[in-house]
């Protein structure tokens, strides 16, 4: 059993961080539940790593405390955390056979032959690794080897969490999702609480039932999939996933909404008393491409802009716009057909979301802009 | 096709041929041709056949020389290699302190040979030199100019001390070249410190290690200068190996027939090892 809780944790490199952009891992409450998969997905540098190596005990957070089903872990070495780890490039011990490799962490509990045996060939059927036991794990392809890895981490029965850090940056796109299927496969046989680390949001979105995007060494948003695609709590996840990403437009109040040069954006009248109640001036509307109404022909809702590019993608096209002077991409069904010069389109109220100070503003029930 | 037949370019050929012709087979041939002849003066000089080889290969000198030599160049790697390794898993990985201890592991690597031999001639006498002086008052009784087992262990010693710096620099550099993941992962899968250097450390060391024994070997299996040094190949003959034994044959007595006879025996036994030593290693990498 494995729930991991992060409580009050921050993480910084150097001894006398006193500025939050010391701090690799800004101070954060999060909890993985036993059994989840999950998915931590962010830019390169936004501190992914550094997070799973403080979970995995490889580094010892300088702030706040990590709890295992509630018992503090900070002062307990990697080895006794009963935890696995997969690497970015393939950990094997070459000069073994791929069975000894499977057989390595068993072997250094000093588990008796007979359960080694048994236990190594039961992970190895899972992983597809039967015909490879005699082989040496040196001239294993890099899928191989990355199974392999990951074996010595299933192969320990007190393992109640994998920690997997961008495991398939090495292995060849069209093996990736049989990769992936296979994880997922060892997530439902096995009861165990997974952890991936990635930087692409397809390889998240495919892994894990809920998704926590880092940026900047802080998780701002936790949920599912969909929940990131279609309410983005904070201008980074709009940004960041979806492709192409949300499109933000700064814009300044005005009396029935938000306005950029002459165009007026009404909002909810309720969302307009919102805002008005927030000192900040940081102000942006948010909507995805894929959510842009474009019509064939004017009207009184419409804005009319002006076609930059199109580009063909096959089963959709992207449309550049210029709406006085913002840049915005709308999606375009393959079967519409592509407006010439002039392209009128609306913002259907549901899908335009409002962000002051990056953080998004909403109604009714939360209202997080001020976390920031 | 039209084949255009110019011999003219065997002419490009010809300053390789120069090239190699007086670096390697006019300097062969010609120690090739005294070891067939008994050479008496410039003008007198009998054809003998094989007839040298033939003494040689039964000459009870080079017999010993050969055996002192490969017991010397076993002992040397024996000693050096596991030091090294020691020496370059206790060096410190980064930091201000690695930089001192690369540069201090380094100094004897940079002292020629015959200071080696004369610093040790010194330091181990039992009158002025420290090194002797202490072992002697200690009880121990120690003096290489008389005893050839110690003139054996001071020759030893001074090749420790001068060459172990390589085989620890080598693996140094080796050590550092794994990734740290595979330090993390062992940590993860519970692996003792000695799980960690038998199956992470040292199969990553294996391609220095093959360069390091092999410059070992053949710098120790032409060992001239400290011996040379320190007792001139005594006591007795009990530190004169193969290339002492030949330029005493071949400068001290003038010896040349026999002695260019002994040399290309010489030669072909560094050939033969060097190539087994290949051999081996190759059939490893296949086994694979």
């Amino acid at each position: 059993m494995a729930e991991i809780h992060l409580k009050s944790l921050a993480h910084s490199y150097s001894k006398d961080a006193s500025k939050p952009s010391d701090y690799a891992i800004r101070e954060m409450d999060h909890v993985w539940e036993h059994g989840g998969a999950y998915a931590l997905l962010g830019p390169s540098g936004c501190g992914k790593s550094t997070l799973l190596n403080i979970m995995s005990g490889l580094l010892s957070p300088s702030n706040g405390k990590v709890l295992f089903d509630g018992v503090e872990v900070n002062h307990i070495p990697p080895e006794d955390r009963n935890i696995a780890q997969v690497f970015q490039f393939p950990v094997i011990y070459d000069s073994m056979t791929v069975f000894d490799n499977l057989a390595f962490p068993l072997r250094n509990m000093k588990t008796p032959e007979v359960q080694v045996q048994h236990r190594v060939h039961e992970i190895a059927e899972v992983l597809e690794l039967t015909p490879l036991l005699k082989r040496r794990a040196s001239n294993l392809t890099a899928d191989e080897k990355q199974k392999v890895s990951m074996g010595r981490g299933l192969v320990r029965s007190d393992v109640s969490a994998i920690l997997f850090d961008e495991p398939l940056t090495v292995i060849d796109p069209q093996l990736k999702w049989k990769l992936r299927r296979k994880l997922k496969q060892i997530h439902e046989q096995f009861n165990i609480t997974m952890i991936y680390v990635t930087h692409d949001q397809l390889e998240a979105s495919t892994f894990a039932e809920k998704i926590a995007v880092m940026y900047d060494g802080q998780i701002v948003q936790f949920g599912s999939p969909r929940e990131l695609f279609e309410r983005p709590n904070h201008a980074f996840v709009g940004y960041f996933i979806g492709s192409p990403g949300m499109n933000f437009i700064e814009v300044q109040r005005s009396a029935n909404g938000v306005q950029f040069g002459n165009t007026q954006v009404n909002l909810e009248p309720e969302l307009v008393e919102l805002l008005s109640k927030i000192p900040s001036n940081n102000i942006k509307v948010g909507i995805r491409p894929e959510f842009i109404q474009v019509w064939d022909e004017p009207n009184h809702d419409a804005y009319c802009c002006d076609l930059v590019h199109v580009a063909d993608l096959g089963t959709y096209k992207i449309l550049d716009l210029k709406l006085n002077g913002q840049e915005l991409k709308v999606r375009l069904e393959e079967d519409r057909q592509v407006p010439k010069g002039k392209v009128y389109i609306s913002f259907p109220e549901q899908w335009l979301k409002l962000y002051v100070d990056e953080f998004l503003v909403e109604l009714p029930e939360e209202f997080e802009g001020e976390s920031a | 096709m039209n084949k255009i037949t110019n011999n003219k370019a065997w002419w490009l050929v010809l300053p390789v041929f120069l090239l190699v012709a007086f670096s390697a087979i006019v300097p062969i041939m010609t120690v090739v041709n005294y070891s067939v002849q008994d050479i008496f003066d410039q003008n007198t000089a009998y054809f003998v056949g094989a007839e040298w080889y033939r003494e040689m290969l039964r000459s009870p000198r080079l017999l010993d020389s050969l055996l002192r030599q490969f017991s010397y160049s076993f002992s040397v790697l024996l000693i050096e290699v596991p030091l090294g390794i020691a020496v370059a898993l206790m060096m410190p990985a980064k930091g201000r302190m690695a930089s001192v201890s690369l540069i201090l592991v380094a100094i004897p690597l940079l002292i020629p040979w015959n200071v080696v031999g004369t610093i040790w001639q010194t330091f181990s006498r039992e009158d002025i030199g420290l090194f002797g002086w202490a072992v002697n008052s200690i009880g121990i009784d120690y003096n290489y100019a008389s005893n050839a087992s110690d003139a054996w262990f001071t020759v030893l010693l001074m090749d420790v001390w001068h060459w172990t710096s390589l085989i620890a620099l080598l693996c140094y550099s080796g050590l550092r070249a794994i990734p740290e993941a595979f330090y993390q992962a062992a940590r993860i899968d519970r692996a003792s410190s000695w799980a960690i250097f038998r199956y992470i450390q040292l199969p990553r060391l294996k391609s220095v290690l093959v360069i390091g024994v092999l410059l070992r070997f053949m710098d120790s299996f032409m060992i001239y200068t400290e011996p040379f040094v320190l007792t001139g190949g005594g006591p007795g003959n009990s530190t004169t190996f193969l290339s002492q034994a030949l330029t005493k044959m071949a400068i001290g007595q003038f010896d040349l027939g026999p002695a260019a006879a002994f040399s290309l025996i010489y030669y072909l036994i560094v050939l033969l090892v060097c190539y087994l030593f290949f051999t081996v290693i190759n059939l490893q990498d296949k086994a694979k």
